[in-house]
Parts: C-alpha cells; structure tokens; sequence
C-alpha cells in the first residue's frame, strides 16, 4: 500500500505522509525551484522529478531507492530539425522542436524493469529503457502527418499529458494530446493511429466538433482491474469508453462536466472522481464551493462530495495532476493551485486539510 | 583566449566557474566551454543549439545578435558574458 503523497509544486517538491499527529509535509525537495511532475517507480524504488527552470530550460532528476540525494540525468531532447522542413502546428505556427515541458511520467510494464514512458510539450513522446540515462523519441508519432494538426489549449502549445500502459500488454500505450486527440501504439511505439473517436466539442464551426485529431482531453485514465475501460475528463464534459478507446461516450455531471482532472478506482471501472470548474472561460468552482464528484455507476449519477472542502469563497483549481488516487482505492490526494492539498482515507467521502501553505500544486502521486 | 564568465543564477545549477576558450565565434567559444562541461550546455542553448529564449550572451558588452547561430564574431581578448533575465514571483 502506498504509505506518502509526493506533491510537486511551484516552489519545490515536498513528501507529505501520515504521523502520529496525522497527514503533514515531513521532507521538501528542490526548495524555489519549479517542479511541475515526479514520479515513482515500484519495481526499483527509483524516484524521477522533472524541473522546469525557465531560462534555463527542462531538467530530469533521479533519485534512487534509498539514497537522499537526487541526481540530474538526461533530458529527453528533440533531434535537429531538417533546415528544410516546414513544420507549422494546427495554429499555423512554427513548431520548437525543442522540450518545453514535460508533461507525463510513467513506468513501462512490470517485466521492463527501467523503461519509462515520457510525454512533452511540443507533442514528442519519448521511451527510456536504462532509467532515463537515454532517451529515444517515438519518431513514428513524431512524425506522423497528422501531427500538424495538433494545437495548444491552454498552452500555447500541444503536449501529452497522459500515458496509460496497457496493464495487459505493455506493447499497447496509449496518449492523450491537449489539443490532439488520443492515440494508442500495439506494437511499443512503432505504429500509432488516432483513438479519440466519438469525443466532441460543444462550441465552434460544425465540421471541427468532432475531428478526433484536435480534440481536448484535458486527462485520461485506465481501470487497471479492468483496462478495456477508460474516462477522460474533456476540454468539453466527460468521456467514457468501454473498448478500448476504439469509441467514446459523453457524460453529463453536475455542477459540471468541466475540469481537468480524473481518476479511476483500481478495482472498479464504474468508479471515478471529478473535479469540476464552472466551465472553460470561468475556471473556478461553481459558487465558489469546491467539490469532488463521484461516479459509482459508470456515469449514470454523481455524488457532490463535500465534507472538508471549503464551500464559500474557493478559488481553488486542481490541474489535471493534481488528484490521484492509491492502489487501494480508498485514499484521494489533490493539491490545488492556491496551495492547498487534501487527503481523503475513505473515497472521497471526506477530506482533511493537509496544508494550506504550499506553493502552486501541479501534481500529486502516491508513493 | 576570449573569457567566458557564467551567473551566479547558473552556477546555482551547474558548477560553472569563469573559462578561457579559443575560437572565432560564439559557438566555437562556447562549445569549447562545453567540452569540458558538458552539462553546461543544455542550460544554456536548447535542443535545436540556439540561445534558449531568456538568455542573453554579450561580447565585450555587445549582445549578440546570431542567437541561433551563434556566428557572432569573438576576438582572443574578447570578455564573454553569459547572461539570463529574471522573472517571476
């Protein structure tokens, strides 16, 4: 069972785990510096956090098991871009073909002991096998026709922010790209095609609300008990698939379908969390009254969950990392960008206040 | 040799004392730099070689203006200063 939350944040990277006086911050890490993801991986008890330094561009650390200090290791890094080539996004602007951001860490399968999954901002996913002292870009994605089309939501840029590895066959991966689409590979990394069929937008010209290729997903996460199921929390409302990714359904929630971020109970792939804003333009709380929403019947209804949550004057978003969930499916962590993180022990249905200190929460990940 | 001096700000990073470095341009200054530090470079140019956004290289007081390039021309007594704005809050 995992025993602490690593929370990353804007001013540092900060373990938080349960003493005798309950949940608290009991070590921080890279103090000032811009820790926008880490990650654990439970087959080595490597630790990865991933900096962002501004000017000085993207950094990758390693931790590992046991030891105290971290150690910077390579970034994944782009190959030079042909003088040639035009290269323009789906706003028409020239592609850097440069790492600006990564934006997802994941372990491969558990038999490929040091592979690591990592997804960045301009769009480039990337594989590690040796514990990220090298790097290899998917150049099939990379370089897929399509890829033009992508475009920045929120950023200015595209990027992927989700990789779910197939629990079945860790061949199979799939992504999720804000603004492009989902797209999933069979045969580790060689080939991808668009998976993110039946997603939509609410607003805009007629022929482009369901161009699978410039879809939002703001998050996507898989069942790992049962992995043919999948939810996405959309720039638009919720989706749901059932197969695979092959297509996917809306769900409507209330106070919202908008937010960003999802997780899906390990055991139980009718079960999932929400964290809904009032909608793409407003992105706070609805009345400012910060809730969870869970789904227990695979989206049919939801439950507002409220208890311990600030329900007057919370402004309170919580990005698309910043809810997770723990193998037991019991206990919650999100971090929210006013500072503030929550536990959870028993699904949701109640919440204590960790800190209402930290910096900017991007991502919280139970260890 | 042209002199390379580095930040307080980078040398928080990188352990990045002042060099001294042969060549005729930025790039063959710096990349003599990074030869025998080549963790340095990444903090300073990105993926594609060029000057990262935020950082500003200055000869004898000049900016230089190749940022992709880096062809900027450096004579042997020139003084390198690699330089980063500072933001945010």
């Amino acid at each position: 069972m995992a025993r602490s939350v690593m929370v990353s944040t804007r001013k540092g990277l900060f373990e938080v785990s349960k003493g005798s006086r309950g949940w608290g911050v009991r070590e921080a890490h890279f103090i000032g510096d811009n820790v926008t993801l880490s990650l654990h991986d439970p087959r080595d008890g490597t630790d990865y956090a991933a900096l962002n330094h501004g000017h000085f561009g993207i950094k990758l650390h390693r931790r590992d098991k046991g030891k105290k200090r971290w150690k910077e290791i390579t970034t994944p890094a782009y190959p030079k871009k042909p003088e040639t080539l035009v290269d323009l996004d789906g706003w028409g602007k020239p592609v850097n073909w440069s790492t600006q951001l990564i934006w997802s860490m994941e372990t491969g399968g558990p038999d490929q002991k040091g592979t690591i999954w990592v997804g960045t901002m301009p769009g480039g996913l990337f594989r590690s096998t040796d514990r990220g002292q090298s790097w290899e870009l998917m150049e099939s994605l990379w370089r897929h026709p399509n890829r033009n089309k992508w475009l920045g939501g929120g950023a200015d840029i595209p990027g992927i922010h989700s990789i779910c590895v197939d629990p079945r066959d860790p061949d199979t991966v799939r992504v999720a790209i804000s603004c492009g689409g989902v797209w999933v590979t069979k045969d580790a990394g060689e080939s991808w095609v668009q998976s993110a069929h039946g997603m939509r937008f609410g607003d805009g010209p007629e022929e482009g609300l369901t161009d699978p290729e410039t879809q939002d997903p703001h998050m996507m996460v898989q069942c790992a008990a049962d992995p043919s199921t999948f939810w996405v929390q959309h720039h638009y409302s919720i989706f749901k698939s059932v197969n695979d990714g092959v297509s996917w359904k809306e769900v409507k929630a209330k106070p919202s379908s908008f937010g960003f971020a999802v997780v899906v109970h390990p055991k139980d792939p009718d079960t999932a969390w929400f964290v809904p804003g009032i909608k793409d333009e407003k992105r706070i709380p609805v009345g400012g009254a910060l809730v969870v929403t869970r789904t227990s019947d695979g989206g049919k209804t939801f439950k507002s969950l409220t208890k311990g949550l600030p329900q007057k004057h919370a402004y309170d978003v919580i990005f698309r990392h910043g809810l997770a969930i723990d193998d037991t499916g019991k206990r919650l962590a999100m971090g929210s960008t006013t500072g503030n993180l929550w536990i959870s022990e028993n699904g949701g249905d109640s919440w204590k206040l960790v800190s209402s200190t930290l910096p900017q929460v991007y991502a919280v990940r139970w260890v | 040799m042209a002199t390379v001096h580095f930040t307080s700000n980078l040398r928080r990073h990188v352990d990045c004392p002042r060099v001294e470095s042969t060549g005729g341009t930025v790039k063959a200054v710096l990349d003599g730099a990074f030869a025998s530090n080549p963790q340095l470079r990444h903090y300073i140019l990105d993926d594609q070689g060029a000057l990262r956004k935020h950082m500003r290289i200055l000869i004898d007081g000049q900016a230089i203006i190749a940022r992709h390039h880096l062809s900027d021309i450096v004579t042997p007594t020139s003084q390198i200063w690699v330089m980063q704005a500072l933001s945010g809050g």
